[in-house]
C-alpha cells in the first residue's frame, strides 16, 4: 500500500517564502499575465551591434514600434510651451499674426518698400525657413536636455530628436493656417492671388525641408554630446544663414549682383543651398503677386535631387547618431 | 526547467573618464588630453543566467559596479565587450518618475511613463484606474505634479512601473523612498510579482532586504562577480568586507583602543571565550560563551561596577548589562581583576556584534571604558530577521 503521508522537509531546508508559487491563488492579481508563455517569447539581444551599412532598416522598424511615445513626447512639448499661459496653445497662432503685422508696417510704411504685398512675400519664405531652425535648433539639444530620461530610461534614442521634428511641424502647420488667412485677406483687398501649378512644389519642397533638417538635427543632437559648444554654435550660424537664403530680399538681387561681376562658381555655390530652393518653391506657390521678384529656374529637378541628397544625409545621419548612441548614458 | 530569461556573457564596461568637453577646452589642454584620458572598467566580465521567476539581488560596496550592471541589463548602457540577451517585455524603475515632467499633471504623466515603459495608449486606458488606485493620490491626479510632494510622485511612479505588467522587473534601490506603509505595500506587490512568476532583479543596500526577497545573489566587488548563489553566505560576505573597513578605518584614525573615562581605573585585554576557554570569534545562536577582561586599580576603589553591552553593526543596543542590575556588590579593588561574564546561552541572531566594557561607580561616574572592542559574528542556520534569537513553533488552529 502506498504511503500517502507527506514526507516532512528536513531540517534546514528553507523556510515557506511567499515566492514559492502558492496554489492559495485568493490574493493574485491576475491580468492574464500567466497566459504568457515565457518561453514563447524571442531571445533579444539588447543592443545587438548592428552593422554600419545595413542597420538602417532595423533601426527604423524599433523606432516604429516607439511611434506611441513618439506621439506623447510632441504632445507633451507643445503643451509645455504654452503650460498656464491663459491663451496656451492659442499663441501658436498669435505669434506669426504679430509678426506678418510688424513686416506690413516696418518694411511697407516704414521704409516704402514698392514691392506689393511685402508681407507676404516674407512670410512665405519665412515659415519654411522657421520649421528649419526649429528642428535644426531644437534637435541640437534634445539629447543633452534629457539627460535625466536618458540615464534612467531606455528606448530608441533618436525619439528625442524626432519628437522636436514632430512638435515643430505641427506648429508650422499652424502658421501655415496664419499664411493662407493673409492671402485671403491680401485677396479681399485688391492684391493679385492665383492659384498656379506652383502649389505642387510645396510637398516636395516641406519633404526636402524635412529630410535635411532631420538629418541636421540626428548629427548635431549626437554631437553635442560630445561636444558641447555646438548648441551655441548653431545658434549663430542659423542667424548667418537667415540671410544666405532670401526671405528679407528678393532672390533677383544677388542673382542680378553675381551675372555683373561675374562670380559663377560663387553663384553656383549660392543656388545649391537647399533651404534656398525650399523657400524659392514656397515664395513662388504663395506669393503671385510679383512674379518678377522670382527665382525663375525648374525647381522640380533642382527639389528632386536635393531629396536624393539629403535622403543620402539622413542615413548617414542615423548610421552616426545609432553608432554613438551607445555611450550617450555615460557621457551626459 | 524554467527557461532563461536574462543571459549575460561576459560583460565588460569601461568607462573613460575624460573632463574636456568643449572646444576651448579641448584646445588648451589639446596636448595632454591623450594623456589625461583614464580608463576605468566598471564591470569586468560578468556572466550569469537568470531563469525566468527568479529573483536576484546584486549587492555591493558603492562603487561595485551594481548599478552599471542593471543599466546593462537594462539597455541604458551598451556593455563595451561581452553581450546581453533577454526575454519579454522589461520595466525599468531605476529611478522613479524619471520621465515625469513637473509642468504636465499626474493624468498626462501616467500616460507619458507608461508610453517610455512601452505602453500604447489604449492599454494606459485600460490600466489607468489601477494606477490611481493604487498610488491613493485620486484627488491629485490632475494637478501638475511639481506641485507633488516627494511622497507623492514616487507613489505616482511606482504605481505606473508596476501596472505595465512586465516578464523582467529592474529595480535600483528605490524603495527606500515614500512612508512606511507605502513602502509595504510595495513589498506587498513585488511579493505578488513573485508569485506570479515574474523575474525581478534589484540593486539595494538593504541586506535585510536581500534575505528576505532574493532567491539568488550576486556579489560584486570591482566589477567582478565574487559571490554568485545563496543569498545567505552572499550577505555574509558582504558584511564580513565591510567590518574590516571599518575596523582598518578606525585603525587609520589611530583611536587608541577607544579608550575613554576618568582613569580612576584601567581596563586590560577582552576577551570571548567558549565554555573550555579557548578564544573565539564566532557563535552560533544558543551557544554558551564567556566575555572575559582585566581591570585594573593603582589605588584602593571601594565603589565600583562592572558592565558589558553588545551592539550590532548598525550601533544598535541589542543588550547591556551590569553587577550591580545583576545583583551583585562588588568587593573593593586594588590591583588586578579578571571580571567574567558567563551566558549560558547567546540568543542572538545572525550578524556582526561589538563588545563595550566599562567600570564605574555605582553613581555613574565612568573610571574606565573600551568602546567595540570584542568583535564576534553569529552565524545562524535559521531564516529570521532582527538581532534576538528565538525559536518559535508556529501552529494554526
Amino acid at each position: 500500500m502506498p504511503s500517502t503521508t507527506a514526507t516532512p522537509l528536513p531540517a534546514g531546508t528553507s523556510p515557506e517564502k511567499p515566492r514559492n508559487r502558492e496554489s492559495t491563488a485568493t490574493t493574485l492579481e491576475h491580468r492574464g499575465h500567466t497566459d504568457v508563455d515565457v518561453a514563447q517569447l524571442p531571445m533579444t539581444v539588447v543592443h545587438a551591434r548592428r552593422p554600419f551599412l545595413g542597420g538602417f532598416s532595423s533601426d527604423v522598424r524599433d523606432i516604429w514600434s516607439y511611434r506611441g511615445l513618439l506621439a506623447q513626447l510632441v504632445r507633451k512639448e507643445l503643451k509645455v510651451k504654452y503650460k498656464d499661459s491663459v491663451l496656451g496653445f492659442f499663441w501658436t497662432l498669435v505669434r506669426p499674426m504679430i509678426q506678418l503685422v510688424i513686416y506690413y508696417v516696418a518694411f511697407t510704411l516704414f521704409l516704402g518698400n514698392t514691392q506689393p504685398a511685402y508681407a507676404i512675400f516674407i512670410f512665405s519664405g519665412l515659415v519654411v525657413w522657421g520649421l528649419f531652425t526649429d528642428i535644426v535648433g531644437g534637435s541640437t539639444g534634445s539629447i543633452v536636455g534629457n539627460g535625466g530620461l536618458l540615464k534612467k530610461t531606455y528606448f530608441p534614442r533618436e525619439i528625442f530628436p524626432l519628437s522636436v521634428v514632430g512638435a515643430s511641424i505641427v506648429n508650422f502647420l499652424f502658421q501655415l493656417v496664419v499664411l493662407l488667412l493673409a492671402l485671403g485677406l491680401a485677396a479681399v483687398t485688391g492684391h493679385r492671388v492665383t492659384p498656379t501649378w506652383d502649389l505642387a512644389l510645396v510637398p516636395l519642397a516641406l519633404v526636402v525641408c524635412i529630410v535635411w533638417a532631420t538629418a541636421l538635427g540626428l548629427f548635431l543632437a549626437a554631437a553635442t554630446v560630445y561636444l558641447r559648444d555646438l548648441q551655441h554654435l548653431i545658434e549663430v550660424i542659423l542667424l548667418a544663414l537667415f540671410w544666405l537664403v532670401p526671405i528679407v530680399y528678393a532672390i533677383t538681387l544677388p542673382l542680378n549682383a553675381f551675372a555683373a561681376n561675374g562670380h559663377q562658381a560663387l553663384l553656383t555655390a549660392y543656388l545649391a543651398n537647399p533651404m534656398l530652393n525650399v523657400i524659392a518653391a514656397f515664395q513662388r506657390a504663395f506669393y503671385t503677386m510679383g512674379p518678377e521678384y522670382m527665382f525663375q529656374a525648374d525647381l522640380w529637378p533642382r527639389l528632386g535631387v536635393l531629396l536624393l541628397v539629403g535622403a543620402g544625409l539622413l542615413w548617414l545621419a542615423q548610421r552616426y547618431f545609432a553608432r554613438v548612441q551607445g555611450d550617450f548614458a555615460q557621457e551626459l | 526547467m524554467n527557461p532563461t530569461v536574462i543571459s549575460v556573457e561576459n560583460v565588460s564596461k569601461r568607462f573613460r573618464i575624460n573632463s574636456n568637453k568643449s572646444l576651448k577646452e579641448m584646445v588648451v589642454n589639446r596636448r595632454t588630453t591623450r594623456s589625461n584620458t583614464t580608463d576605468f572598467w566598471a564591470l569586468r566580465d560578468v556572466s550569469f543566467d537568470v531563469t525566468a521567476g527568479t529573483t536576484l539581488g546584486l549587492i555591493g560596496h558603492n562603487g561595485s559596479g551594481k548599478s552599471t550592471l542593471l543599466k546593462v541589463v537594462g539597455g541604458i548602457l551598451t556593455p563595451t565587450e561581452g553581450s546581453v540577451r533577454r526575454r519579454g517585455r522589461m520595466a525599468a524603475l531605476l529611478e522613479l518618475g524619471a520621465g515625469f515632467h513637473g509642468d504636465l499633471t499626474g493624468r498626462e504623466n501616467v500616460y507619458l511613463n507608461a508610453a517610455i515603459l512601452g505602453l500604447s495608449r489604449q492599454q494606459t486606458d485600460r490600466y489607468f484606474d489601477d494606477i490611481v488606485a493604487f498610488s491613493g493620490i485620486e484627488k491629485f491626479i490632475d494637478t501638475q505634479v511639481k506641485f507633488y510632494s516627494s511622497g507623492m510622485y514616487v507613489r505616482l511612479a511606482f504605481s505606473v512601473a508596476i501596472h505595465v505588467d512586465p516578464e523582467i522587473l529592474l529595480i535600483d534601490e528605490v524603495l527606500a523612498v515614500g512612508d512606511e506603509a507605502f513602502q509595504r505595500k510595495c513589498l506587498d506587490k513585488i511579493k505578488t510579482f513573485q508569485r506570479e512568476g515574474r523575474t525581478i532583479v534589484f540593486v539595494t543596500h538593504g541586506l535585510d532586504l536581500v534575505r528576505e526577497l532574493c532567491d539568488r545573489v550576486v556579489l560584486l566587488d570591482h566589477g567582478r562577480t565574487v559571490v554568485d548563489g545563496d543569498p545567505v553566505e552572499a550577505v555574509r560576505i558582504i558584511r564580513d568586507t565591510w567590518q574590516e573597513q571599518a575596523v582598518t578605518e578606525a585603525a587609520a584614525r589611530d583611536i587608541p583602543d577607544a579608550e575613554e573615562g576618568n582613569g580612576a581605573m584601567s581596563i586590560g585585554d577582552v576577551r570571548l571565550l567558549d565554555t573550555s576557554g579557548a578564544p573565539i570569534s564566532r557563535l552560533t545562536p544558543g551557544q554558551p560563551c564567556v566575555f572575559e577582561f582585566d581591570v585594573a586599580s593603582a589605588s584602593r576603589t571601594d565603589d565600583w561596577v562592572s558592565g558589558i553591552a553588545i551592539e550590532n553593526h548598525l550601533d544598535q543596543l541589542c543588550y547591556g548589562v551590569n553587577s550591580s542590575m545583576l545583583g551583585r556588590h562588588l568587593e573593593p579593588v586594588t590591583g588586578h581583576r579578571t571580571v567574567r561574564f558567563r551566558i549560558p546561552e547567546l540568543t542572538l541572531g545572525e550578524g556582526h556584534y561589538h563588545l563595550t566594557v566599562a567600570v564605574h561607580s555605582r553613581e555613574g561616574i565612568e573610571y574606565a571604558r573600551k568602546n567595540r572592542v570584542a568583535n564576534f559574528k553569529v552565524y545562524s542556520d535559521r531564516q529570521q530577521v532582527g538581532p534576538v534569537y528565538l525559536e518559535p513553533e508556529v501552529e494554526v488552529r
